[in-house]
């Protein structure tokens, strides 16, 4: 039943989906407001299925789809954020896209991919989910932002009068919703790796940093700070502060994909 | 339908014309009660904005003297006036109103203060009772046409004027102009024009800088801001988040170094410069820095131009919207035209065959109460059967131009404008006496 109400709510974020196509080449404020409704529309339905997951008792929490479906609800909460505090959709170019893939690969199959490795600090393990998800649901917004802040850059140095009315918010808004997403998801991400660690040394009895999960992570977790800290310290953004969150946002997905090379982190169906 | 309108424009007379013909709003009651006073004219407004002065009036036979008052009030003469003067009748009237009120008809297409002045001028023709049921009618509509063009159509949605289009970019660069801050380099009056607007927008302070110290002092005075001498320019621009700067000097006084310096200094924080000095005040590869944007008056320039072609395009939708809306406007006044006449003709005829049941009963004595639905039914049923086509007629003729005719005519071969006038003394007395014993309760 939690699939069915997850297919639901990948409809809703096709429609999303399309949105975050179309609004790069045209500016149409009805079907950003149909987006954004299909999109609460399909939150409403994932709720559901995250709840109907958990209460159902069958909730496995290393489970690699239910992972990604929470991952995929953690990054339209932001979204929606966003949207309530700066009234623009337009994160939605970079989000969409992202949570319908999540939502997709989620929904496909029941077929439960489970961590080989028993673990028996659920609480623990729990806690690191939650928390490294939504610091990389903030990691995946401000890298979000940083594309649409070199878009928007892009636009009024072009010069054409047409960039005007564009979609796009303020470069500054487009800045700060960036730099706030990263101030918030910072510490998410560090308490997560940390939660993470606990759970791997209560399991193996210490932590192997050779392994590659853990090697990513870390690499990760470096570049985000040096992210927060060149922002803080001397106001990168713009280009520089793409770059890094390209880098950051590369090596989430690395660390994401490491499970495949992990022996700590090995999922299998 | 019996509107007719007289004016003067920007198009039409140059300002000498327009001076003389503007009515203070402090003597515009006046001017409609003079208006409403002069024979022929049963409804009247006047419109005075620094571009137009037009009379609208709804007359009582379609063809008043309105050049006469013209002449008259102004104390001018025909050979002054009268060729600066265009006139429109009926459905061109309501057209070029409906224009007027959407702006189509100004200096600056779109903009959107005409509205509110033909709002004005509106009410204050209402309070002193020149404007009564059709000149009522005819604003309504164009209150409604002028909505209708603006949330329709894009005509008034983009700057066309550098100012505006300046205010424009600093919002998208930063969003709210709310304390932002604002150095101006070289007091000139176009940057002291875009100051005002940026100022205008909620930006908080200003400070000015200039070759000759004092005009800086004059202009920082009237801001309300800072003035800052020349030497210390560049260890002070960082402060600003916009640098508006219109020097004489022929070389280039910000370069690239002077914008790296900035941007360390203000930990990068993106930086608008809006260059409307020829030859360049700021470097061409000052652009080149991330977080520097600079407008050069070309760029501003074809921003505006732009925008004006696009309000063009605008405007012909607009257009179209317009002629529709006058089309409506005249089919529902003839619908509302024809109705009383309807209403009379029946009433006429129903006068008529009481009268003649009442004699036919005198003469017959009592009747069966059989006889009496037969005689009912017999004397209806010819009424209906005859007056069929004629309404049949009036009601599709509604539809057309000719309505006022047919109207016109059916009203005469029924002897129908008399009867209504009489009718119109008794009913309107009583009413009126039943408010004000209500009200007084």
């Amino acid at each position: 039943m939690s699939l069915l109400w997850l297919r639901f709510a990948l409809a809703c974020y096709f429609i999303g989906l399309v949105y975050a196509f179309v609004a790069l080449s045209r500016t149409s404020e009805l079907f950003s407001r149909v987006a954004l409704h299909a999109a609460s529309l399909g939150m409403v339905f994932h709720f559901v299925s995250l709840t109907e997951l958990f209460l159902s008792g069958h909730v496995v929490w290393a489970s690699v789809h239910n992972g990604e479906s929470l991952l995929a609800f953690f990054c339209m909460s932001f979204f929606m954020l966003i949207y309530v505090i700066y009234h623009t959709t337009s994160p939605g170019v970079v989000v969409f896209p992202v949570v319908f893939f999540l939502t997709f690969v989620a929904a496909v199959d029941e077929q439960p991919v489970l961590l080989t490795q028993y673990v028996s600090s659920k609480g623990w393990l729990a806690a690191h989910i939650f928390l490294i998800f939504i610091g990389y649901a903030a990691l995946l917004v401000s890298f979000g932002a940083s594309l649409l802040y070199l878009l928007q850059e892009r636009r009024l140095k072009a010069k054409k009068s047409a960039s005007l009315i564009s979609f796009l918010p303020a470069l500054e808004v487009i800045d700060q919703i960036g730099y706030r997403s990263l101030l918030l998801g910072f510490p998410f991400m560090t308490l997560g790796l940390l939660t993470g660690s606990v759970v791997a040394i209560s399991t193996y009895g210490r932590l192997d940093f050779l392994d590659p999960k853990i090697l990513l992570s870390l690499l990760m977790w470096v570049v985000y700070m040096v992210m927060v800290f060149t922002r803080w310290n001397s106001g990168w953004r713009g280009r520089r502060a793409a770059v890094l969150a390209s880098f950051a946002f590369v090596a989430a997905i690395v660390a994401w994909a490491a499970n495949y090379f992990s022996t700590i982190h090995r999922f299998a169906s | 339908m019996r509107f007719q309108l007289i004016g003067v424009n920007h198009k039409s007379a140059p300002l000498e014309i327009r001076e003389r013909l503007a009515i203070p709003e402090s003597r515009l009651p006046d001017t409609c009660r003079d208006l409403t006073a002069h024979p022929g004219i049963e409804e009247g407004m006047v419109i005075s904005t620094c571009n137009r002065v037009e009379i609208v009036a709804h007359t009582t036979n379609g063809s008043a003297d309105l050049r006469g008052f013209l002449h008259a009030y102004f104390h001018l003469t025909a050979d002054e006036l009268d060729a600066h003067l265009y006139e429109f009748r009926d459905k061109d009237a309501v057209r070029h109103l409906f224009r007027v009120a959407s702006s189509l008809d100004s200096m600056v297409v779109g903009e959107a203060q005409i509205l509110g002045q033909v709002k004005e001028a509106y009410a204050t023709a209402r309070a002193v009772g020149a404007v009564r049921s059709q000149l009522d009618q005819l604003f309504s509509r164009a209150f409604a046409v002028a909505k209708r063009v603006r949330s329709e159509t894009a005509v008034g949605s983009s700057s066309v004027s550098i100012a505006s289009v300046a205010v424009e970019l600093a919002k998208k660069i930063f969003g709210t102009l709310e304390g932002k801050t604002v150095f101006i380099v070289g007091a000139g009056k176009m940057s002291e024009l875009a100051a005002r607007h940026l100022m205008a927008h909620g930006c908080a302070s200003i400070f000015v800088s200039n070759r000759t110290y004092e005009r800086a002092v004059g202009l920082a005075h009237r801001f309300n801001g800072q003035a800052i001498k020349f030497d210390d320019l560049y260890s002070s621009c960082d402060r600003a988040d916009i640098v508006i700067t219109s020097t004489g000097s022929p070389h280039a006084i910000f370069r690239r170094e002077h914008g790296e310096q900035f941007l360390s200094r203000r930990k990068n924080r993106p930086m608008f410069f809006i260059d409307i000095a020829v030859p360049r005040d700021v470097a061409p590869d000052m652009a080149k820095l991330d977080g520097i944007f600079t407008y050069d008056i070309d760029d501003l320039q074809q921003a505006v131009s732009s925008h004006v072609a696009d309000r063009r395009k605008e405007a012909e939708l607009a257009e179209a919207i317009i002629t529709a809306e006058v089309e409506n406007f005249e089919a529902r006044l003839h619908t509302l035209d024809v109705v009383p006449t309807i209403v009379s003709l029946q009433d006429h005829l129903e006068t008529i065959r009481q009268a003649e049941i009442d004699r036919v009963r005198g003469r017959m004595g009592q009747l069966t109460p059989e006889q009496e639905i037969a005689l009912e039914a017999l004397t209806r049923g010819i009424i209906n059967k005859v007056m069929h086509t004629p309404i049949t007629t009036l009601k599709t003729a509604a539809k057309e131009s000719e309505a006022t005719t047919i109207v016109d005519v059916v009203r005469r071969l029924f002897n129908l404008h008399e009867k209504d006038k009489n009718e119109n003394k008794e009913k309107t007395s009583p009413p009126d006496k039943k408010n004000e014993v209500g009200t007084r309760r």
